[in-house]
């Protein structure tokens, strides 16, 4: 059943907000123990927001267009008195005094929040294996990661835990774990949705986002949340664009590019490494579905996404070591007592963080330190320029660009942890869209050779994500 | 220390950045983030062959232009509940160790 249906019924009085609430409180009960898609899970809460939504219709009002559907929240999305973990022991028991923007207007939507959702800690990770609370597995395969960092709010889409969910994505943490767990995953232009309450990682490149099984329900979210919001200085300013009614317009007469170098291939000497050929076999026949449909389709060149990957892991951590520098053990979570402050700071951070949030900040620390800024932040800052530019020149030929969205299915658990730039890799189709500040999102396309979902993800250029779900929904018909 | 050209990291690099981060490490980790962060250094070499001379570097995906907000009086006191989540208080502020040893 649709969100949109089920949202409908339980305005028309016909099903209770209860019954749906105590549904999808039941398959956690019989599965989140195999899948740990949870750091939180708010039975008690859930079911009192239900009666009091049932309440309100009983008396004759209307909570909203989500009124009644639980939606399960990225554990870096803050939440008024409920924990906030991150992902990290830093914030253990850390009660936030404020909502999110997105928290807030899922509230005003009718929505109920059923749980908050495991993730790399503070977001930095491709299969959530950097939570400090253990990590969450495929639903689909549980010998396999759900990729990250916001693994656990695809899990919980994908296990029928939740039909919606929220995470954010700096580099792919939204599009990434969606393909590798066969949902929807969308990242909006950066500004879209309000970063206000966001715990931050790379400001310049984080954005709240949709997880669902459809993407109607991904546009039903994703309107829920979007638009201007005061409270958030790089918000932008226009009205927020109309998704659900543009779905059923299909793509004839659009232009449509394949990025090359994001296919791989024997062909192809200059494209990224590592895009599976079973991955790029789905990406070619979802081309095939999009030209049936009436697009033009045809191979684009955006020839410095190749450096993407490099310029992220240089800005992406030198935005991660100033904003994190917050975590000192003076105002909130872990303090390690010590005889002086500086003594406190670092053996409260030294206990707190996980080894790839230190990776990350010493990473950082290190691109910004003085003699290596301009080789390394300065430079990465003008690459992030090509990128923009190249997008740009592509966007001048393509109305949308094509890729695949993970350069493999779900890798086994394990697999990767001890090698850090190899877990990086996963990163490296989705990273070029953060860059840029453009929308793209992930739609399941069948599946690999081993039977796991494969994500194509379509780019729009900033604001065109009208345009993008447009493709996305003519995917979602086509996908074998 | 290597210099930007070689961008292979010392053991004294890592070292010296832990401190700057208010990070401490022992022997073992050391070792190992050393391999690590030299690993991401040096695919991020690959930069290296660009020229970008003339490009202007790029901060956030579009031009930021000041916000700022209507200058109205609220009462948005939540000193209470701030407080409530720090570790140690005292008279209404952050209790911290001393920062410069013993208070005269």
């Amino acid at each position: 059943m649709s969100v949109r249906s089920t949202a409908a019924a339980v305005r028309a009085g016909e099903r209770s907000a209860l019954s749906v609430v105590e549904e999808h409180l039941a398959a956690i009960d019989a599965h989140e123990d195999e899948i740990h898609a949870f750091n939180l899970v708010l039975a008690d809460e859930s079911l009192a927001r239900a009666e009091e939504l049932d309440r309100r219709i009983a008396d004759g009002g209307d909570p909203g267009p989500l009124t009644g559907v639980p939606v399960a929240l990225k554990d870096n999305l803050c939440t008024r008195g409920i924990d906030t973990t991150c992902g990290s022991r830093i914030l253990e028991g850390w009660r936030p005094p404020y909502d999110a923007t997105a928290v807030e207007r899922l509230a005003e939507a009718g929505a109920v929040v059923i749980g908050k959702t495991n993730c790399d800690e503070f977001a930095m990770g491709s299969s959530t294996e950097n939570s400090a609370f253990g990590p969450t597995l495929n639903p689909l395969d549980t010998t396999r990661v759900p990729g990250g960092s916001s693994g656990g709010s695809a899990a919980a889409v994908a296990a029928g835990f939740a039909p919606l969910a929220l995470g954010s994505d700096t580099g792919g943490s939204i599009r990434q774990p969606a393909a590798l767990c066969g949902t929807v995953g969308v990242k909006p232009t950066y500004g879209r949705v309000s970063r206000y309450g966001l715990v931050a990682f790379g400001s310049s490149l984080d954005q709240i986002g949709p997880f669902a099984a459809t993407v109607e329900d991904a546009a039903l979210l994703l309107e829920a949340i979007g638009g201007h919001d005061p409270r958030d200085s790089t918000s932008i300013p226009e009205a927020f664009p109309d998704l659900l009614g543009v779905l059923g317009q299909g793509v004839e007469g659009l232009r449509i590019g394949i990025i090359s170098e994001l296919m791989g291939g024997p062909d192809r000497a200059a494209s990224v490494e590592g895009i599976a050929d079973d991955v790029r076999a789905r990406v070619e026949q979802a081309a095939e579905a999009l030209a049936t449909a009436g697009a033009t389709v045809e191979h684009a060149s955006v020839p410095s996404t190749i450096y993407g990957l490099s310029a992220y892991y240089l800005i992406a951590p030198a935005e991660a070591s100033s904003n994190l520098a917050r975590f000192d053990g003076v105002r909130f979570g872990l303090r390690v007592d010590a005889d002086t402050a500086p003594e406190m700071n670092t053996a409260t951070r030294t206990a707190g963080f996980g080894d790839e949030v230190k990776r990350r900040i010493m990473l950082g620390t290190y691109a910004l330190s003085a003699g290596y800024y301009d080789a390394y932040y300065g430079r990465s800052q003008k690459v992030r320029t090509l990128i923009q530019r190249d997008f740009a020149r592509a966007y001048e030929t393509f109305d949308l660009l094509l890729s695949p969205t993970a350069p493999t299915t779900a890798f086994p658990v394990g697999e990767r942890t001890d090698d850090p730039m190899m877990m990086y890799l996963a990163d490296v189709c989705t990273i070029p869209s953060n860059l840029a500040g453009h929308p793209s999102m992930s739609v399941p396309f069948g599946t690999g050779d081993d039977g796991l979902p494969v994500g194509v993800q379509v780019l729009a250029p900033a604001l065109d994500e009208a345009t993008m779900f447009r493709a996305a929904a003519v995917l979602e018909g086509a996908a074998p | 220390m290597t210099s930007p050209e070689n961008p292979r990291l010392s053991r004294e690099d890592v070292a010296h950045v832990a401190d700057l981060a208010r990070l401490a490490l022992t022997d073992d980790e050391l070792d190992a983030f050393t391999g690590q962060l030299a690993d991401v250094l040096d695919h991020a070499a690959d930069l290296d062959a660009l020229d970008l001379d003339d490009v202007p570097p790029m901060a956030n995906p579009f031009p930021l232009v000041n916000v700022l907000r209507a200058d109205e009086p609220g009462n948005d006191d939540v000193r209470a509940e701030v407080l409530a989540a720090a570790p140690s208080v005292e008279d209404g502020r952050f209790r911290v160790p001393p920062v410069l040893g013993e208070a005269p």
